[in-house]
């Protein structure tokens, strides 16, 4: 058994941005590993960086930290400056330009999200070369392989938020299912003009797909009673 | 006119020369020495009101026990401390420079210093070195903001939990707190906070003692005694082997002690020291 405890921590990962009616939903799910251990169960790859705009990470922990703490500073002293909140487009650039200039030395794939007064809600995608693009809907990380006919199929112009919620967890829980280096919980931020929710699914109340058993809080549990020692 | 072929060495930048030489070395089966490291269990969890952290006394040098009874947990700010594992110089060094940059910024802010503040300059410093600076750390405090508690990876990604393992013997800790820390250990103790304000605080205090045990027992890089800390508002309790699982088993009942004068007397020679002298107008370096 090779669990290679020293491998940098990376985020095999299922993100997901979604564009709907009014807003934006982001989702991920919760799990960091250092080769085969997961060494947070629970983390949360949905960070903020200004009050409209937030980001899903995937790819090294580390760097992607590193990148939306950098973000959030230099937005922070921009909303400053400007004496407004800033757009999600530059939220969006300064993460490209950070990617792009140090493709050399990251491995980060990020999904930006947020809403402004001026666009509305937007999706942009930086992925692992430092390029960027606005899509209605986006996905990423090692999950996001097994995503990419369902997303085409069921996302839909005009969507509610109420479905736009819903397609954002049956599709982390899908590639939760599927992709070993995604699991724990899923976690959803909803932003629009009405400010920002955020959702929290534990792994026993997602839904259940083909042949997968129902998940116990623990193992433990099963036991007719607790071991002592 | 042909073009001169004489190759000049570089005026500039790095030389690589000895990086050629050393894996010339290695391949011929020189290895060069390896650094003390700190084959570890370290662990912390936050509760009511506090954090507590813990660690075992073991550091090895590859296969060889170099110190019985080290200390991992280090000190970072009166009301922070830092469990530490990866190399022994590495977790002390780099704990020991964001504690006087922290010191320094209690100086210029004339305020306790944060969690977050440490955690901040630790993943930086330890992003900066792209994780050739290994240490794996676990941070926990109070602030003005409550206890808090992150884990630190040599690479500079933080994590932010209620519960924490690290070091070799993370997963034989991990195991002790999945199927031990419950919700109650802060909800349930709640009401009985109000009965016993210590009960919370006592019972982290053995889930901490026994995951270390479970390192110490079950992962060969980790040994020894148990370190605990136990951080609340305003107070510090440092127990220094607060259970030592393993005490020496073989010690002559009748001690070690020598009579004077066992010890053959060769020859004897002193030498009288002279007296130094003060340097006039000098004053003396005073504490």
């Amino acid at each position: 058994m090779d669990l290679n405890l020293d491998a940098p921590h990376s985020m095999g990962t299922t993100i997901i941005g979604v564009t709907y009616d009014g807003g934006v939903v982001l989702g991920a799910d919760s799990r960091t590993s250092t080769g085969m251990y997961v060494a947070n169960r629970a983390s949360d790859k949905i960070t903020q960086l200004t009050d409209n705009v937030y980001l899903c990470r995937s790819g090294s922990a580390a760097d992607t930290q590193i990148i939306s703490d950098y973000v959030r500073y230099f937005l922070d002293q921009h909303t400053i400056q400007l004496g407004q909140p800033a757009t999600v487009k530059v939220a969006a650039n300064l993460i490209r330009l950070l990617s792009y200039q140090n493709k050399n030395m990251l491995q980060a794939g990020m999904i930006v999200g947020g809403w402004d007064k001026y666009v509305g809600g937007q999706i942009y995608s930086v992925p692992l070369g430092g390029t960027i693009l606005q899509q209605p809907f986006s996905i990423g990380g090692s999950g996001s392989s097994y995503l990419y006919g369902f997303m085409d199929q069921s996302w839909k112009e005009g969507m509610s938020k109420d479905e736009a919620e819903k397609l954002v967890v049956k599709a982390v829980s899908l590639a939760i299912a599927r992709d070993g280096a995604s699991g724990g919980v899923v976690r959803t931020v909803t932003i629009n003009s009405e400010g920002v929710e955020r959702k929290f699914y534990p792994g026993d109340s997602l839904p259940l797909w083909h042949e997968e058993l129902a998940s116990v809080n623990s193992l433990l549990d099963l036991l007719p009673e607790p071991m002592s020692t | 006119m042909s073009k001169a072929t004489v190759e000049l060495p570089p005026k500039a930048g790095f030389n690589f020369d000895l990086c050629r030489r050393n894996d010339m070395l290695t391949k011929n089966g020189v290895h060069a020495p390896s650094f003390l490291k700190t084959g570890t269990t370290i662990v912390g969890l936050v509760f009511e009101d506090g954090v507590v952290l813990g660690a075992d006394t073991r550091a090895t040098e590859g296969p060889i026990v170099a110190d019985k009874n080290c200390e991992k947990i280090h000190y970072m700010a009166p009301n922070i401390y830092c469990c530490g594992a990866g190399t022994a110089a590495d977790t002390e060094n780099v704990t020991d420079m964001i504690s006087s940059q922290l010191l320094l910024h209690r100086y210029a802010t004339g305020r306790e210093s944060r969690v977050v503040t440490a955690l901040t300059l630790l993943k930086t410093h330890l992003f900066g070195y792209q994780g050739h600076v290994s240490a794996a750390l676990v941070l926990g405090g109070v602030d003005i903001t409550g206890p808090h508690l992150h884990t630190i990876y040599p690479h500079g990604s933080t994590d932010t939990l209620p519960f924490a393992t690290m070091g070799s013997g993370s997963l034989a800790a991990m195991a002790i707190f999945e199927s031990k820390y419950r919700e109650g250990l802060t909800d349930f103790y709640i009401y009985i906070l109000y009965l016993c304000q210590s009960i919370a605080r006592d019972e982290g205090v053995k889930l901490v003692t026994e995951a270390i045990c479970s390192g110490i027992f079950n992962d060969l890089g980790s040994g020894s005694n148990v370190d605990v800390c136990v951080i609340t508002k305003g107070k510090v309790e440092y127990l220094r082997n607060h259970q030592k699982p393993n005490p020496r088993t073989y010690i002559s009942s009748k001690g070690f002690s020598f009579l004077k004068g066992q010890t053959e007397v060769l020859s004897t020679k002193v030498t009288l020291l002279e007296k130094p002298q003060q340097e006039e107008g000098v004053d003396k370096m005073e504490e």
